[in-house]
Order: structure tokens, then C-alpha cells, then sequence
């Protein structure tokens, strides 16, 4: 597949790479690039919240910066779960930054420094997967804490008809335990497909500027970078909106847990 | 039919998916846009609503690249 196309392979920048090997009791646990790109995404939101956790009165651009994510959150968990959900803002804030700032690290131009990689973080199930399991977890957790075993009548929803009690509960079992699973999907894949379409056109773009007839320049390497710039765009876009997806499904997913429909 | 040919034309169709799914989100962001027009007061506190629009009808995209990503590499 990668031999016809020159020599990108799109697939490569997915790839996880030990830089210090570590075993403990026989399971590898290497620091890899994935770890290294997790640390470099907590450090500069750990920068990001100290330059603007002053608590000035009068707040200065970096507090206000700070202050309009947090409180951009705190509107959505008080709007969808009500009162009751400033308890879970700590939560979902974190989420919520740790997928933006990772997605956004990922889109960083690390590669014109030669011998860096970037590396997407939530490009891979396995991130994405805990994340989604944690979030899926706290909805348990809150869901049985709050309500015991009257947590089951989420799978009844007022105004099922007698009838239909056989149906019913089996589809809204079968919606809620695929929930950790669409939620980890969605953010994995839309990640890894925004790549792996920059890197295929980045491709184009160098195998037409390395081509031997002179007519392939112009007429496919500059249309692919001029695809590519936009595309760029809107992949800092999806970046965003991922982010605030999946915060806004577990912020809904807590409010089945805390409110019961 | 070779095999490997016909991976390559059943990742070649999960793309009907992923188009259909563009129309899917189109029809998301369209609908809104019409009703946010007529009544500009109320669009703001639907967003939240327009999002989990988006990310249903997304997902189903996705899930055709997943098929055609799994054809293509695994299978």
C-alpha cells in the first residue's frame, strides 16, 4: 500500500515508540512517545492554570482566559444537569482540557525541528478508551451512590406503555453500555482520520514536488497544499469540537445518573 | 475476485457511508441555521442540543472510515 505512494506512509505518525525501556514485573511499561506527549500536554495546561489562578478582582487578560474556559463549563454542567452539577465540574473541566490541549498538541508543528515527532495523543483507542471508561464510571458510581438499585429505572422511561415493557428497557440497556464505547470512538477516530487525510495530502504534495514530469507541480502538489491549509483549519475546528463533545455527552450521561431522566 | 481486491472495493463502498453521513450533518447544521434564523433569541440556548445532533450524525461517519480503516489494515 505504502510502496506505490512514494514513501509517506500515513500510518507511521500512529506509531508508538519506547524512549526509555522500563519492565516492572514483566509488563512493559516504557516511557514512549505517547507518555512523553501526555507529560508536555499536562505541563502546559498546569502552566495555563497557574499563569491565571490569581484570583485578582480586577482579572487581567490571562485570568480572564482561564476564567472564560472554566466558566464556559460551569454554564454547561449548571444548564444540563442544573444545581446539582457544579459538584461534577472539576471533573468534566479536566476532561475537557486534557482532550483540547492534547488535540491541539497534536496539530503543533513539531516536525520542522528535525529528528521531533509530533504526536497525537488521543489518536489512540487505548487513551481515549480510559478516558471514556472513567467517564462511563463516574456515571455508575453517582448512579448507584444516589439512587441504589432505583438506578435501574433509567432503562424504564416515564410513559412506556405496559406493552411495550418486554422492548423498551433491552434498547435503553443496549444505548447506555454502548455509550463508552461511541464516546472513545468518536473522539479516536475523528482524531486519527483528520491526520491521516493531512498525511495523505501532504504526500501528494511531496511526490508531486519530486516528480519528473514538470506539469505535476502545478497541477497537483499546489492544489494539495491549498486543500491542506483549509483542511488545517478545520481540523483545529474538529479539534475543538471533539473536545467539547465528549464533555458535553458526559455532562449529559452524569445528568441521567444524578436526575434520572 | 482476488481477496485483496475486493478489501479494497468494500473500503471503497464504506465511503458511501462517510458521504452520507456529510449529508446527515449538513441536514444537522442546515436545520438549525433555519430555525435559528427565524428566531435568533433562542438559538444560543440550543446549541447544546445542535452539538449532540453533530455528534450523532458523525458518528455514523466515522464508523464507515473505521470499516474501511479496518479492511484496509487489519482484515
Amino acid at each position: 500500500m505504502a510502496s506505490e505512494s512514494g514513501k509517506i506512509d500515513p500510518m507511521y505518525q500512529f506509531e508508538i515508540k519506547p524512549l526509555f525501556e522500563l519492565n516492572l514485573a514483566g509488563y512493559d511499561i516504557s516511557f514512549t512517545n505517547s507518555s512523553l506527549f501526555m507529560m508536555i500536554v499536562l505541563g502546559a495546561i498546569w502552566l495555563f492554570m497557574a499563569g491565571g489562578m490569581k484570583q485578582a478582582i480586577v482579572p487581567g487578560r490571562w485570568q480572564m482566559a482561564v476564567e472564560g474556559v472554566s466558566g464556559f463549563i460551569n454554564n454547561m454542567m449548571s444548564s444540563s444537569i442544573g444545581p446539582e452539577g457544579k459538584k461534577y465540574v472539576p471533573f468534566v473541566f479536566s476532561l475537557f482540557m486534557f482532550i483540547l490541549v492534547a488535540n491541539f498538541m497534536g496539530m503543533m508543528p513539531f516536525g520542522i525541528v528535525p529528528g521531533l515527532h509530533g504526536f497525537t495523543v488521543t489518536s489512540h483507542f487505548t487513551v481515549t478508551g480510559i478516558l471514556a471508561i472513567m467517564s462511563f464510571g463516574i456515571v455508575l458510581v453517582v448512579g448507584f451512590w444516589k439512587h441504589g438499585l432505583h438506578f435501574f429505572s433509567l432503562f424504564v422511561p416515564h410513559g412506556t406503555p405496559w406493552w411495550l415493557l418486554w422492548l423498551i428497557p433491552a434498547i435503553e440497556l443496549f444505548s447506555f453500555l454502548v455509550r463508552p464505547f461511541s464516546l472513545a470512538l468518536r473522539l479516536f477516530v475523528a482524531m486519527m482520520a483528520g491526520h491521516v487525510l493531512m498525511k495523505v495530502l501532504a504526500g501528494f504534495v511531496i511526490n508531486g514536488l519530486n516528480a519528473e514530469a514538470l506539469w505535476v507541480t502545478p497541477v497537483v502538489a499546489l492544489p494539495s497544499f491549498i486543500l491542506m491549509i483549509g483542511i488545517t483549519m478545520l481540523e483545529l475546528l474538529v479539534c475543538a469540537i471533539q473536545a467539547y463533545v465528549f464533555a458535553l455527552l458526559t455532562s449529559l450521561y452524569i445528568n441521567d445518573a444524578v436526575n434520572l431522566h | 475476485m482476488d481477496a485483496e481486491a475486493a478489501k479494497l472495493i468494500g473500503a471503497g463502498l464504506a465511503a458511501i457511508g462517510a458521504g452520507l453521513a456529510a449529508g446527515g450533518v449538513g441536514n444537522v447544521f442546515g436545520s438549525f441555521l433555519q430555525g435559528a434564523l427565524r428566531n435568533p433569541a433562542a438559538a444560543d440556548s440550543q446549541q447544546g442540543r445542535l452539538f449532540i445532533g453533530f455528534a450523532a450524525a458523525e458518528l455514523l461517519g466515522l464508523l464507515a472510515f473505521v470499516v474501511a480503516m479496518i479492511l484496509i489494515f487489519v482484515a
